[in-house]
């Protein structure tokens, strides 16, 4: 029973071979992978920035937004996706429903590191800052907000992973991602297994949550260059 | 709001509200059926995770060894979980060809308490290191020993960590476990993926609100858990000031931990 080109390309170590044999749909799943993992996060931290700082402002904000963002977070992925659309009036399947969910999860987690992290900085630092003339404005943007950078890098860093696994679920819905690869994995091993497209699958989300989350790292050392000059 | 919209929402209440979807039948399994299945799943992987994941996580905070495998456990995290939970399918299925379901949970269980793992065994982990020395010391110097300290004093003031590990792992593990529902496996996501393909998407919205009720129902009940089992005087709830969020309640005591 030597079956040699069977067996070979069906080995799950042939994942490269197949990555090859249909590079231009997997570059394109991969693509989609990627900005539907990036794009949230940014949207997240746009809306978390002035959230995050109105919590920190008005303290009575701070446990109601605590509440809702905590139950936002509660509700699990897919039931998010399928529950957006009849929720804004859109088609059943629009492929707009998950990045709009994934923006929700990242605001919903940013929220409350960008408070915490507000919340880290020193009254004597606001105090030196407002002493030294800054108006509350510029205060915010050129003392409170770059101290808490670090804070805010490890919550960025959590949504960025969160959200690359999370964009692969989308792939069980149809829509196009690396979850593809996934859906074909599983179509292709009915009669026999045929793992090259899921190992493939796995590899590359992984590959990209490490990069991207090594772009938050260094973006965020660039932002903060008197951390390496004074070490905490 | 578009009028679509309110139409797709009457179609999802008539659904819901239909008797027929709520029994099960020969050929179909109901709602409450699928719901069994669904915290069956659950259940068995979440004991399995807090059997493994919480003596191991006090053991490390209580001893300071093995630190690296909160490491690796939450390097775990960075996994796709429905690439993980298709390949082992796909590996171990085939082994069970038959009248039961194992070859389809199994796997799902393995993905289950991967998941489970990691929450619940650094937040044990993080819940005893936060335990100031101070107290950890008193508690030696009361002639405790080690267990004692560990049982007595370290787990108690642990308990608000524990328990946010425990909250956070219960919501991952519902949440995949609707996911297995694409791997043929029974439980609330049946709906979504059977509407998807059937194309009946009041069937399929049912099940996704179905789901989010379940994971708020949970984490509800695990609220009130903790809310009656982590001591006062450690939550800062003694007698008057009753009714503080368990979230803020959990976020004190890493500060109170922090600065004490």
């Amino acid at each position: 029973m030597i079956r040699p080109l069977d067996s070979a390309s069906s080995s799950p170590l042939h994942f490269f071979g197949y990555f090859l044999d249909h590079r231009s749909e997997d570059l394109g799943w991969l693509w989609d992978h990627t900005w539907l993992s990036v794009v949230p996060v940014v949207v997240g931290l746009a809306l978390a920035l002035p959230l995050g700082w109105l919590a920190r402002r008005y303290q009575w904000i701070y446990p109601p937004m605590m509440s809702i963002t905590g139950l936002l977070y509660t509700i699990p992925s897919i039931a998010l996706f399928v529950l957006i659309p009849p929720v804004l009036g859109m088609d059943p399947l629009n492929p707009l429903q998950v990045p709009i969910a994934l923006s929700l999860y990242s605001t919903a987690l940013l929220v409350r590191v960008v408070a915490d992290g507000l919340g880290a900085v020193s009254e004597e630092t606001v105090q030196a800052a407002t002493a030294l003339g800054y108006r509350p404005v510029g205060r915010f943007f050129r003392v409170e907000l770059p101290i808490a950078v670090p804070v805010i890098t490890a919550g960025l860093r959590v949504a960025i992973v969160a959200n690359v696994s999370i964009v692969a679920v989308a792939g069980t819905i149809g829509m196009d991602n690396l979850g593809r690869l996934f859906d074909q994995g599983f179509t292709l091993s009915v009669s026999q297994p045929y793992y090259p497209p899921i190992v493939l699958g796995i590899v590359l989300c992984v590959l990209l949550a490490l990069v991207l989350d090594l772009l938050v790292v260094l973006v965020s050392r660039m932002l903060t260059p008197w951390r390496r000059a004074v070490p905490s | 709001m578009a009028p679509g919209g309110a139409l797709v929402i009457g179609d999802v209440v008539g659904w819901l509200t239909d008797p027929a979807h709520w029994q099960s039948t020969p050929f179909d399994t109901g709602i409450l059926g699928q719901l069994g299945a669904h915290v069956w799943f659950c259940l068995i992987a979440l004991v399995i995770a807090l059997v493994i994941s919480l003596p191991l996580g006090l053991w490390i905070g209580h001893t300071g060894k093995a630190t690296w495998l909160v490491t690796v456990a939450n390097a775990v995290r960075a996994l796709p979980t429905v690439g993980v939970l298709v390949l082992l399918v796909v590996i171990i299925a085939p082994n069970f060809y038959g009248r039961t379901n194992a070859g389809y949970l199994i796997p799902t269980e393995i993905v289950l308490v991967l998941l489970a793992v990691p929450p619940i065994l650094s937040n044990a982990y993080a819940g005893v290191q936060n335990v100031s020395p101070a107290v950890r010391d008193a508690a030696f110097g009361m002639g405790m020993t080690g267990p004692q300290v560990l049982l007595r004093v370290e787990l108690p003031n642990a308990l608000p960590l524990i328990f946010s590990g425990f909250r956070s792992a219960t919501l991952q593990v519902i949440a995949t476990a609707t996911i297995a529902s694409y791997v043929t496996l029974g439980g609330l996501g049946r709906f979504i993926y059977d509407g998807l393909a059937q194309q009946d998407y009041p069937q399929m919205i049912s099940g996704g609100l179905l789901v989010a009720a379940l994971a708020l129902a949970a984490d509800l009940l695990l609220a009130l858990a903790q809310r009656y089992t982590v001591s006062r005087g450690i939550t800062g709830r003694a007698g008057r000031q009753a009714g503080s969020d368990s979230r803020v309640a959990v976020l004190n005591e890493e500060l109170a931990s922090e600065t004490a």
